[in-house]
């Protein structure tokens, strides 16, 4: 693509034009990130009197914690959990209504919903649908012999906060999935059809293969999401409960930092997640650019 | 090697929208029968009937004694080549061509055996590893082609594969496809909006319009004797010219016209058909005046405004005559070369 020039005639108009972006960058992004870098280098004492410089004893100390080393697996297993579940149905219910043909708009619609609920709002929803008192899952799930409850079992926990945070992730993955199914060219279809594929075997080897892009696009978007804007479903649900076993990092920088008002500690903890992220933002920009495999 | 039989075929989609009625077609084995009409005559929605991509309504059809109606594309034992050519963008040729044979389970050393033979017949054999977007249109072309040959079908079905490649490639690949399907005598059918590929690569040709056949016939004698004025029309280039057939008694003694019958209100004359030598023995003279003249090199369209006729008539001369727009010039057909056609049914009277 060729990108045009632009050239001003007054020098300081193209700075003015852009100064607004820049100032917000500054006062959102910039000074923030770099108070909690700061932060990560400092230990208070528990009055909050005294201050020292402890350089990288912050980090040292997180990464012999055994709290913050569950806190980390925890982390991995919900991503995980969440990434695979939410793309998986999301994919399910793509495929299923690109095969409609009057009610697709009507459908994805419907489906789309949920993705305008808040995060905490999706949480308290399910709290209440797996409730061990109150819910109906647990109710049903007793009829199987199943005993659940998310307050004692650690995978009980586990489970309802991936299925909470996956319910919401589900229409943003059905959004784009159907997008890619509907750009796959029907004659390709069709030409698979003739060349003898069942309909199970064109999904696995023409169909999934040509939405290689878009999986792997929503795979890094749905592990961000899964690590840094699930706040809100954990608070609402089980508080990291229990014994740990959901307590994930964007959550423990929270616990850490304002409920047990370890500073220094919770601002490295968000000095590795920021590490985390940029991580993350470069591999997908990097694959991005080459993502197409065929 | 099959022969194909459509009897009285038809579709008509939900909401009562008909898309073709009545067609019966008998394809002999290693016959190339091409299918041709403007866009919106149905000549595609029957290809994929026989495909097996459509649902057929109406009518039965039979691929060699069987009757396939309701078998799925992959049991009808035909292959396909499509407009966009349909290749699996990310598998390598080799696989592209493999894929038909991997699913209907042949042996790995068969199936490798059958891909070079067809790579080396269509001379892609070098591009074997190559993923379809490192080819050029003609070289995805011809994998699409051996996409068809190597499973060995009863019947290749083709929907407009030279669309979208350049006039001169356009021509190359007719030839090839074309000889490929004479050498291999495989039952095809053909469908496309050109006329002159269908002319050049037919058998028989079958002209559709609103989705009834208007003719089925070889090349020639579609040309020479078309059946309606649709065909008249719609085959050859430029258009054939049609005339009232009071204008034409007008000019001539009537014993010119004895044998054209009364019912005929409409003459067609071919532009090739008028000459500008002076009319001789069973021949009439026409007059109009040059209103443009257009020289193509080996030969010239002159179009003509004839008195009292509001359409332009053409002519087509072998040759750039030496004569002036504006000119009144003054031409001979023979009588023998009129194609009489009734107007209100549009069918051919004798």
């Amino acid at each position: 693509m060729q990108t045009k020039r632009m050239t001003f005639s007054n020098s300081w108009l193209p700075y003015a034009l852009l100064a607004p972006q820049v100032i917000v960058t500054l006062i959102f992004f910039i000074w923030p990130a770099s108070q909690a870098l700061y932060q990560s280098f400092l230990r208070q004492d528990i009055f909050g009197l005294r201050t020292t410089f402890v350089w990288f004893d912050n980090f040292n100390r997180l990464f012999a914690d055994p709290l913050y080393l569950n806190s980390l697996t925890v982390t991995f297993w919900f991503s995980v959990g969440t990434t695979v579940l939410s793309m998986s149905v999301a994919l399910l219910f793509a495929v299923m209504v690109n095969r409609m043909i009057r009610s697709r708009d009507s459908y994805t619609t419907f489906l789309v919903w949920p993705y305008a609920v808040a995060p905490a709002i999706a949480g308290v929803l399910w709290w209440f649908i797996f409730n061990p008192s109150i819910g109906i899952m647990p109710y049903m799930l007793k009829g199987f012999g199943y005993d659940w409850n998310h307050r004692s079992s650690s995978t009980d926990a586990m489970i309802l906060v991936i299925i909470a945070a996956a319910w919401k992730q589900i229409s943003y993955n059905f959004l784009f999935f159907l997008a890619g199914l509907q750009s796959i060219p029907q004659s390709l279809i069709e030409a698979a059809a003739i060349d003898g594929a069942s309909r199970f075997k064109r999904f696995w080897t023409i169909i999934f293969p040509l939405l290689s892009p878009i999986t792997f696009f929503l795979m890094v978007v749905n592990i961000v999401y899964a690590m840094f804007d699930t706040f809100g479903v954990i608070h609402a649900t089980t508080e990291g409960g229990p014994a740990q076993a959901t307590n994930i990092l964007v959550y423990k920088v929270y616990r850490d930092g304002f409920v047990n008002l370890n500073l220094g500690s919770s601002a490295a903890q968000s000095v590795i997640l920021m590490g985390i992220v940029i991580v993350l933002t470069v591999i997908q920009f990097r694959y991005i650019e080459r993502r197409v495999n065929y | 090697m099959a022969s194909i039989t459509m009897d009285n075929l038809g579709k008509v989609y939900t909401g009562n929208v008909r898309a073709v009625s009545d067609v019966n077609i008998d394809i002999a084995d290693g016959e190339m029968i091409v299918l041709v009409g403007p866009s919106g005559c149905g000549k595609s929605t029957l290809l994929r009937m026989v495909a097996g991509l459509e649902t057929i309504t109406e009518g039965t059809l039979k691929i060699g004694d069987r009757v396939v109606n309701q078998l799925e594309p992959a049991d009808r034992d035909i292959a396909m080549v499509f407009q966009n050519y349909a290749l699996y963008p990310h598998m390598t040729v080799f696989n592209n061509l493999a894929y038909g044979l991997k699913n209907r389970g042949f042996k790995k050393d068969e199936i490798d055996r059958r891909v070079r033979e067809a790579a080396a017949m269509l001379e892609i054999g070098q591009f074997l590893d190559r993923k379809p977007r490192q080819l050029s249109g003609g070289q995805r072309q011809r994998v699409a082609m051996g996409r068809a040959l190597v499973r060995e079908p009863a019947a290749f079905l083709f929907d407009e594969p030279l669309s979208n490649l350049d006039a001169k490639l356009r021509v190359q690949m007719r030839v090839e496809i074309r000889q490929l399907q004479k050498r291999l005598a495989t039952t095809s059918l053909y469908v496309t909006h050109d006329q002159l590929e269908a002319l050049t690569m037919a058998d028989r040709l079958v002209v559709l319009n609103g989705g009834r056949i208007e003719q089925i016939g070889t090349p020639m004698e579609v040309y020479l004797r078309p059946a309606t004025t649709f065909v008249a029309g719609f085959i050859g280039s430029p258009a054939m010219n049609m005339l009232p057939a009071a204008y034409l008694s007008g000019l001539v003694a009537a014993d010119a016209f004895a044998h054209i019958p009364v019912a005929a209100d409409l003459v067609g004359l071919r532009p090739e058909d008028l000459s500008l030598a002076p009319a001789g023995e069973g021949e009439i003279s026409l007059t109009g005046q040059l209103m443009l003249l257009e020289p193509a090199g080996a030969e010239s369209h002159l179009h003509l405004t004839f008195e009292g006729i509001k359409d332009t008539i053409i002519a087509r001369l072998p040759h750039v005559p030496d004569v002036q727009e504006g000119s009144h010039l003054t031409f001979s057909i023979r009588r023998d070369k009129l194609h009489p056609f009734d107007c209100n049914t549009g069918k051919r009277v004798a």
